[in-house]
């Protein structure tokens, strides 16, 4: 295996994989989140609620497509890059990801155009339940997604033959140790990530005065959410760590910096690893902590990255990773506590603008952190694609490395085009949406006329 | 087990034969349409057209994740092999798949003065992505093989599947517009008909030449009489769709649907020679089912559900389609 395209071809899959995670994580919660505006609508009959939900589903069809045509291509990646996994674990990653099809993608698929376009044409419950359709798909495609990636972190239920992988458990593959965090950690970050855009949007909104009612009203909604979302992350992030703490102590190691096996362990804040001196430079530690949080015991023993030598992954990307994740989950924490306390004397357009303007810039936050938490997943399991049994480099296509650069290149630029045009696009329907003018929204809806 | 191991592979490449077929029926008319959108006559008639394929395109491309999903869960073997082989094609397709699915929502939302950019990003993401795939069949019928005639052959069957999306989607048109649109898709399916034929004829040829074992399949006494009805129903379902594609009256008269079920049913028989030229082999004289597939257990597996799975989403298809039954008007997300 060329060294040069073994690296081209991971660079290719995260790249792919990375841009396709960045429309999911918005729609899998937006969905639900649409369907709580048409709730409230169907409870209040204010029209600010069907404002709503009208200016949002916009934005879901936009990322809808993304995400759909990313997707598609991640479909064929696992066999143009790495034909050799399928070839040893499809028993077992094969039914998982059949599973997705079966039950997610095309469930979400047929009902999204309903669910965009059926206005008029069925009746308002089945309106309803399309949007419920729509939302849940794009969970069950999560839940699929996850346990298979879970499985690839801490596989069990199988037996290998002839080098080949055979499923003995399917109930213990599915709910593998570590998916029930996984999955809950992402859908968590979904609703994060969410929540955080439709409020940075609406704050965009407000700024620009081109607010109404609606925009309030999704404003208020998010943030609320997000307030109460952002603690449990935390608390499940906390939960997740001791779980990789106990399958994946090298990658742990990685995460807190820690290079020695050691007693009450401190936890670094800052610091830069060096791999070649192993030990970090500059370091400022607080300590204890780091034992304290993963052993709950301040003088708890946790190993260190040279119990690990020559199979561990490498430090700084997870290090660094992981600070972003949590020092961006500490934002949101301190920006939507504010916000909510603010909000019980004022309402959203007499927020404080600077306030006002950290929230529209935290529009993507979701994003760096969803992206960072993934780095630290996927990075801290090298040089493995399944756990401790296989590792990448066995798995992947010998192409030359000329071929993969120039698709990866295109891949990029396409990438960078499509995520500039989309946040262009966003702005342009925020800007655009002014106080319910030109909506024409739907007052009644039509009984189902399928007419020839 | 025995009798499973043999019996649940071919099942499987059956299902898989019907995916695909579903996704070049589905998919290819909403390519299609993406290729006649430039020989609209105005921007009013650029929303219709992409408003009659609006609710469905995002489906129809999921019978393609279905069609490489089942490759890979059930010939984990072939698949590795398939898609290395056609990395580039693949590749190509996808950039074009992207342009396409994308350009479908920025079309209408980047605004007025980046429509025409975005159109012209949905033509030719259309385009990429059906004359891809039309190199990829050519080359999985060619076993892969890279020489000029191959080559040769692949280019050709990559401008054939153009045509044959072409005739789908302005067979689509025929039956959703009305009106000077609905002339204009039926002469729009009569240019794309012939280049449509040539593309089933060369494969016809060239699938028994590529390979002796293929040839004798056809050309021994008595199957060949056996199989005689395939080629002659395609030549009928051809001759019908010239027919009718140069006769306004016919549409008039309210059999337009004929021009897309005429294609349908010769993509259908064109699909039943292929797979029977191929049987047993997933890879032409180097691969077959049995030596390509899961093992049995997780086919099981995959089987349960697929039986519960696939009537359903059958069932909701269907139920879509009728809500949108009818002549296709402006979409909206209000009423
Ligand atoms: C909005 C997004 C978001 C936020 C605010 C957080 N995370 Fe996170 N984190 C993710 C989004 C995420 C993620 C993208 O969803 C990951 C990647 C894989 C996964 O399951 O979740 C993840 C992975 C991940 C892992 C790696 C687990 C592994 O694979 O071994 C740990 C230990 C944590 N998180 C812990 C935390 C802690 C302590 C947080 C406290 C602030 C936190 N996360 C906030
Ligand atoms: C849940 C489904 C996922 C699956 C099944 C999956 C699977 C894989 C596979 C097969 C690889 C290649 C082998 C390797 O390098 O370890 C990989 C690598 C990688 N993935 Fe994931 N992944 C998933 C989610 C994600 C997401 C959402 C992201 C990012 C946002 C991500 C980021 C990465 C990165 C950065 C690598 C490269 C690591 C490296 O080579 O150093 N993954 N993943
Ligand atoms: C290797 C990994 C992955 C593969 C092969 C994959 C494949 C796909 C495909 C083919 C689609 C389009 C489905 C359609 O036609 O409607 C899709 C969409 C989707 N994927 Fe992924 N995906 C991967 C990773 C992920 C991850 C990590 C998540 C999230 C946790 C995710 C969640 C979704 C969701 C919710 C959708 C539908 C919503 C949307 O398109 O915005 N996928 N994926």
């Amino acid at each position: 295996m060329d060294p040069t395209s073994l690296i081209l071809a991971r660079i290719q899959f995260a790249a792919n994989i990375s841009f396709h995670i960045l429309f999911p994580t918005i729609t899998i919660a937006l969905g639900w989140m649409l369907l709580f505006f048409r709730l409230r609508f169907r409870a209040t009959r204010d029209s600010k609620w069907e404002e709503a939900y009208y200016f949002w589903t916009k934005i879901f069809a936009l990322t809808f497509a993304l995400g759909v045509v990313s997707g598609i291509t991640m479909s064929f990646q696992f066999g143009t890059n790495w034909p050799g996994f399928m070839e040893k674990v499809g028993n077992i990653a094969g039914p998982l990801l059949g599973y997705e099809v079966l039950t997610a993608f095309f469930l979400e698929a047929t009902f999204l155009g309903v669910m965009l376009f059926g206005r008029g044409r069925v009746s308002e419950r089945m309106h309803l339940i399309a949007t419920f359709l729509v939302a849940f798909g794009t969970t069950m495609s999560a839940f699929w997604i996850l346990s298979l990636n879970s499985w690839m972190h801490t596989p069990v239920g199988y037996e290998i033959i002839n080098g080949r992988f055979h499923a003995t458990d399917w109930w213990a593959i599915v709910f593998n140790p570590s998916f029930p965090y996984r999955f809950t950690h992402m859908l968590l970050a979904s609703g994060l990530t969410m929540c955080f855009m439709v409020a940075g949007v609406s704050a965009w909104q407000i700024l620009k005065k081109v607010d109404s009612a609606a925009t309030h009203a999704a404003f208020k909604s998010a943030i609320v959410a997000a307030a109460v979302l952002i603690p449990v992350q935390i608390f499940m992030g906390d939960l997740h760590g001791l779980n990789t703490l106990k399958h994946q102590p090298a990658k742990v190691a990685a995460m807190e910096g820690l290079w020695e096996t050691e007693k009450g362990a401190p936890l670094v804040l800052f610091g830069i690893p060096d791999p070649v001196t192993r030990s970090n430079l500059y370091a400022i530690e607080i300590p204890k902590l780091a034992s304290l949080i993963l052993t709950h015991d301040p003088n708890g023993e946790l190993k260190g990255l040279n119990d690990f030598e020559g199979k561990h992954p490498p430090v700084g990307p997870v290090f660094w990773s992981f600070r972003v994740m949590v020092g961006t989950g500490m934002l949101m924490l301190a920006a939507s506590w504010l916000t909510v306390a603010l909000l019980r004397k004022r309402t959203p357009a007499t927020l404080p603008k600077p306030l006002l303007w950290g929230l529209s810039l935290m529009v993507f936050s979701g994003w760096v952190a969803t992206l960072a938490g993934w780095y630290v997943t996927e990075i801290g399991r090298q040089p493995y694609i399944v756990y401790g049994v296989i590792t990448v480099a066995e798995t992947a296509a010998k192409h030359a490395p000329a071929m993969i650069g120039l698709t990866l290149s295109v891949y990029l630029a396409l990438y960078a085009g499509l995520l500039i045009a989309y946040i262009l696009v966003v702005k342009r329907l925020a800007e655009k949406a002014t106080r319910g003018e030109a909506l024409s929204l739907p007052t009644s809806f039509n009984r189902a006329q399928p007419s020839a | 087990m025995e009798t499973l191991a043999t019996v649940l592979p071919l099942v499987f490449m059956a299902v898989m034969g019907l995916a695909m077929l579903a996704y070049v029926v589905l998919d290819g008319y909403d390519l299609g349409v993406g290729m006649l959108l430039p020989r609209a006559a105005n921007d009013a008639e650029k929303d219709l057209m992409v408003s009659s394929i609006g609710p469905f395109w995002d489906a129809n491309e999921t019978w393609l994740v279905l069609g490489v999903g089942i490759l890979l869960v059930a010939f984990p073997f072939a698949h590795g092999l398939i898609l290395t082989s056609l990395y580039l094609p693949v590749f190509v397709m996808l950039v074009g798949l992207t342009l396409r699915g994308v350009a479908f929502d920025f079309r209408g939302k980047a605004g007025d003065h980046r429509k025409a950019f975005w159109n012209a990003m949905f033509t030719a993401g259309s385009f990429i992505a059906s004359a891809a795939q039309g190199w990829m069949l050519g080359s999985y019928i060619t076993s892969f093989r890279s020489d000029w005639w191959t080559y040769a052959f692949n280019l050709l069957i990559a401008m054939a599947v153009p045509a044959t999306y072409v005739v789908l989607g302005a067979g689509w048109l025929i039956m959703k517009a009305e009106g000077d649109l609905q002339v204009r898709a039926l002469r729009w399916a009569r240019q794309a008909v012939i280049p449509f034929a040539i593309g089933i004829a060369a494969i016809s040829i060239a699938t028994p030449l590529i390979s002796e074992t293929i040839f004798n399949k056809w050309f021994r006494l008595p199957d060949f009489f056996a199989l005689l009805p395939i080629p002659l129903m395609t030549v009928a379902a051809v001759a019908a769709l010239w027919h009718v594609s140069g006769r306004k009256q016919i549409v008039d008269a309210g059999y337009g649907w004929i021009v897309f079920v005429a294609t349908l049913v010769i993509l259908l028989l064109a699909t039943l020679g292929l797979a029977f030229s191929i049987y047993p082999y997933i890879v032409i004289d180097r691969l077959n089912v049995w030596e390509a597939a899961s093992a049995t257990e997780s086919l099981v597996i995959i089987l349960i559900g697929t039986l519960f799975t696939l009537p359903a989403i059958i069932g909701y298809t269907i139920f879509v389609y009728r809500i949108f039954w009818g002549k296709a008007r402006v979409l909206s997300y209000g009423a």
